[in-house]
């Protein structure tokens, strides 16, 4: 134990000009049944290894990962007391962890264990014979030369606040935000408009079962706004974040909202007198509303909100009409933006998404106030919408006899538009369609498609139940142009399965434009000091099969929409999964980080900050020399490459190791060939 | 490397932990044949590999170095594998003068899916390195010319 310690602390400093004396290395090569000794003379490489300087006891066994082969490598630590082990075998993501916790046991610091791959790199892309056994001596050498360098080390510990910032109150935000809630711990929800429910509370129903949206939803806001463990901040934007995992600084810039949400009774006097009358974002422009306005009556925080844009003047008060009204006072021009700094072990990004403009498809006469976008049809659609659910054409309220649905508007068009599929129209398309021939049993709903994509748990049903029970008719091409007539709107497509031209006279054309990232997502991005969009500009996962709700950065995770184009299911899955994340992340007693990170010789230091600017995580600072924050620090080792003065080193990876284990690699073998040769003469 | 009478190159190979030399593990998982002139030696990043790494391992008689990285813009630090370009094309100017052909130093982006294309690219390395033979330039082949241009005499 004094041995381990005694050597810990040298290796808080340059491992690297530490010699570390008396090395007495094992080397046990494992034949993985005949998958590497079926090709590589495994008896042959243990003995080669057995004069290898610095190695005092090697071997060959069957399978080194099962039981008695770890236990074997246990007893030889004890026997023959190793200062290091090489597992010749498999490749180190298989079982370098096995072969590390087995030491560990035996009383070995896991750090001074290592694999040589013989396997993936060797045996299993090589022949038998010779060379292959050349190649697995060569290979086991340059890891024997790595742990002779390598030190004892232990992972960093680091505490953590136990607080989450969930960024965006739509469907997934509200989901992670009362999931990390009820398993106790406090969390900080951000939302940049002045309610939360994001998209979800625009929609009228929900496919494929049809539930209404809101009234599904709004028992989740009300829920988030009385939790008592969640603060929720709408008005609300992320302005900066800093630090690292476990312990992130945000600092969080609040809107004022001019009233009181305590003493404000909906009673919406002050909009009826407010003069201004602007586009509702909420009805997406088919209302109008005042500069003092409530976006929906479920909104949450239940109050109304002024908005400082549209209002004609605040400081210095113009017209002040809403205040003379409000009965209760609840309007205070004297409200203030607030500056709410917090310290979070972790962060949820569900940002959502936004609809890529109608006007980015001119030859779809975007400006006709009949060619709509999908969430203004959800909007004429909705029993609380601008026409009490009937639907109505926005340009003289007529009821529409032929409406027209164009999928794929912008979507799937990389020489134009978006190259990837919006994922949700085809499904939402569809839930219109049926919508609208249920209530205009009369009309006729005609939807343009490319293809069909109805994956999800009974999406493909409903999609036939459109077709067949609803008579909605499917045209399988693009629409070419969309220009008005008089009275009606002129489509002009193709039907590729006939090859026809089609041409039909609507009433109202839906655009089922692509899902784009929302507006300012690159800013905070940037923010993160990661390079963390994807080619589209939706957030990028750590890996897209196994960590799609990870971001590189270490306790930031990502839910919903924000990371590409999702339904509510899937939205509410991943916030739910970003939620156990944090949760897991929050509920440990102590952070820990991996020790084999960057750090400097501050006598060898001249100051120079050449390795600052390198560092993608800012774990370096540079005053009188330069400094490596290790919880910051990923060990890529970018920095130590680049050091003109050799100050930096990274742990188990330093200059000396690498040129001796380049050394071992390029070494003659003579013994290892006459060995085979005898053995096959 | 059998071979008594013909050439057979040693390459190091500097392979980024999180691409490359997942690659090269699948090429193995997939049971691709490559010649087995290479020696891997694993590294976080490519940005890691320190340019004296590459002369030092020429000095001690390697014919060929391989570094593999990433692709640009999925480097799992970020932006290590620029960095690594950026020295690869200092290193290929600096390489002719010491009598060393810049194509012996290869840097290539592997994913960690793409096995086939690391045997692909270690089995060209070493069709080109065997065309190349031995490193025959040492000091005393480089000739400083009277405008300061540095020549390599063979």
């Amino acid at each position: 134990m004094s041995k381990r310690s005694d050597a810990r602390n040298l290796s808080t400093r340059h491992p690297s000009r530490v010699t570390r004396r008396g090395q007495r290395i094992g080397v046990f090569v494992c034949h993985c049944g005949h998958n590497i000794a079926g090709v590589v003379d495994v008896k042959r490489v243990a003995e080669e290894l057995s004069r290898y300087p610095g190695v005092v006891y090697a071997t060959d066994y069957e399978y080194m990962c099962s039981d008695p082969g770890q236990d074997l490598i246990k007893r030889a630590i004890r026997e023959h007391r190793l200062s290091g082990v090489v597992v010749a075998a498999c490749s180190p993501s298989m079982h370098e962890t096995t072969f590390r916790r087995a030491a560990e046991e035996a009383g070995l610091n896991p750090y001074l264990v290592e694999c040589a791959n013989i396997r993936e790199h060797c045996s299993w892309v090589h022949n038998p014979g010779l060379e292959a056994t050349e190649k697995a001596v060569r290979i086991t050498r340059t890891m024997v030369e790595k742990v002779k360098g390598n030190m004892p080390l232990e992972p960093v510990e680091v505490s953590h606040a136990d607080k989450c910032l969930v960024v965006g109150g739509g469907i997934a935000g509200i989901q992670a935000a009362l999931d990390v809630a009820e398993a106790g711990y406090e969390v900080i929800l951000a939302e940049r408009s002045p309610t939360i429910g994001g998209h979800m509370a625009q929609l009228s129903e929900t496919f494929p079962t049809l539930d209404c949206s809101q009234c599904i939803l709004t028992p989740k806001m009300v829920e988030v706004e009385r939790h008592p463990n969640i603060r929720l901040l709408v008005n609300a934007e992320v302005e900066e974040i800093s630090g690292f995992i476990g312990n992130y600084r945000v600092r969080i810039r609040k809107r004022p909202a001019y009233v009181d949400p305590d003493l404000c009774n909906l009673c919406g006097e002050c909009e009826k007198v407010c003069p201004v009358r602007v586009p509702n974002e909420f009805d997406r422009g088919l209302l109008e509303r005042g500069a003092i306005y409530i976006p929906f009556p479920q909104a949450v925080p239940s109050t109304y909100t002024l908005d400082e844009e549209t209002c004609l003047g605040i400081k210095p008060l113009i017209c002040g009409k809403c205040a003379e009204v409000c009965e209760p006072g609840a309007i205070d021009f004297d409200m203030s933006e607030e500056v709410i700094e917090e310290e979070v072990g972790a962060i949820i990004l569900a940002t959502g998404y936004d609809l890529y403009e109608t006007k980015a498809l001119p030859e779809y006469s975007p400006e006709d106030p009949d060619v709509i976008d999908p969430l203004q049809f959800e909007r004429l659609l909705s029993a609380t919408g601008p026409t009490r659910g009937e639907i109505r054409r926005p340009s003289d309220g007529k009821v529409p006899k032929t409406v027209v649905f164009i999928k794929c508007a912008g979507s799937r068009d990389p020489e134009l538009h978006k190259p990837y599929c919006s994922a949700i129209c085809c499904m939402y398309t569809a839930k219109h369609a049926l919508l609208y021939k249920h209530a205009v049993p009369d009309g006729r709903a005609i939807v343009f498609y490319i293809d069909i994509r109805a994956p999800g748990k009974g999406y493909e049903e409903f999609i036939h139940r459109v077709m067949e029970e609803d008579r909605v008719l499917y045209i399988r091409g693009k629409v070419a142009k969309v220009f008005r007539e008089g009275d009606k709107l002129i489509v002009w497509g193709v039907d590729t399965l006939s090859g026809q031209r089609v041409e039909v006279e609507a009433d109202l054309v839906v655009l089922a434009m692509a899902v784009v990232p929302p507006e300012g997502v690159e800013e905070l991005a940037r923010t993160l000091r990661l390079s963390c969009l994807d080619e589209n500009g939706f957030l990028k996962e750590a890996h897209p099969k196994l960590r799609p709700l990870e971001t590189l950065a270490g306790g930031i995770f990502i839910a919903g929409a924000a990371q590409g184009p999702k339904d509510i299911p899937q939205a509410v899955t991943q916030g739910s999964g970003a939620a156990a994340k944090a949760i897991s992340l929050l509920s440990a007693p102590v952070l820990t980080h991996s020790p084999e990170v960057a750090e400097v010789d501050e006598e060898l230091c001249s100051g120079c900050r050449v390795c600052a600017p390198l560092c993608p995580y800012g774990a370096i600072t540079v005053e009188e020399v330069a400094q490596v924050n290790e919880l910051l620090c990923e060990g890529c080792g970018t920095c130590v490459a680049a050091c003109p003065s050799g100050a930096l080193s990274l742990r188990n990876l330093d200059d000396a190791q690498v040129e001796r284990m380049v050394e071992a690699a390029l070494a003659e073998l003579e013994g290892a060939r006459e060995a085979v040769e005898v053995k096959g003469g | 490397m059998a071979s008594v009478n013909g050439f057979e190159p040693r390459i190091v190979a500097f392979l980024c932990r999180w691409c490359s030399y997942a690659g090269a593990d699948l090429a193995g998982t997939s049971r691709l044949k490559y010649p087995p002139n290479i020696i891997p030696i694993r590294v976080p990043c490519s940005g890691r590999v320190d340019p004296q790494w590459v002369l030092e391992a020429f000095e001690r008689g390697a014919d060929g170095v391989f570094i593999g990285g990433c692709h640009p813009g999925d480097c799992h630090y970020v932006s290590g594998n620029y960095k690594t370009r950026r020295r690869v094309v200092l290193l290929k100017k600096l390489l002719p003068q010491l009598g060393i052909e810049p194509e012996r130093l290869r840097l290539e982006w592997i994913s960690a899916t793409e096995g086939q294309r690391f045997a692909q690219v270690v089995t060209e390395f070493v069709r080109e390195l065997k065309e190349l033979g031995p490193i025959v330039a040492g000091g005393d082949a480089l000739r400083v010319t009277r405008d300061g241009q540095v020549q390599i005499e063979r």
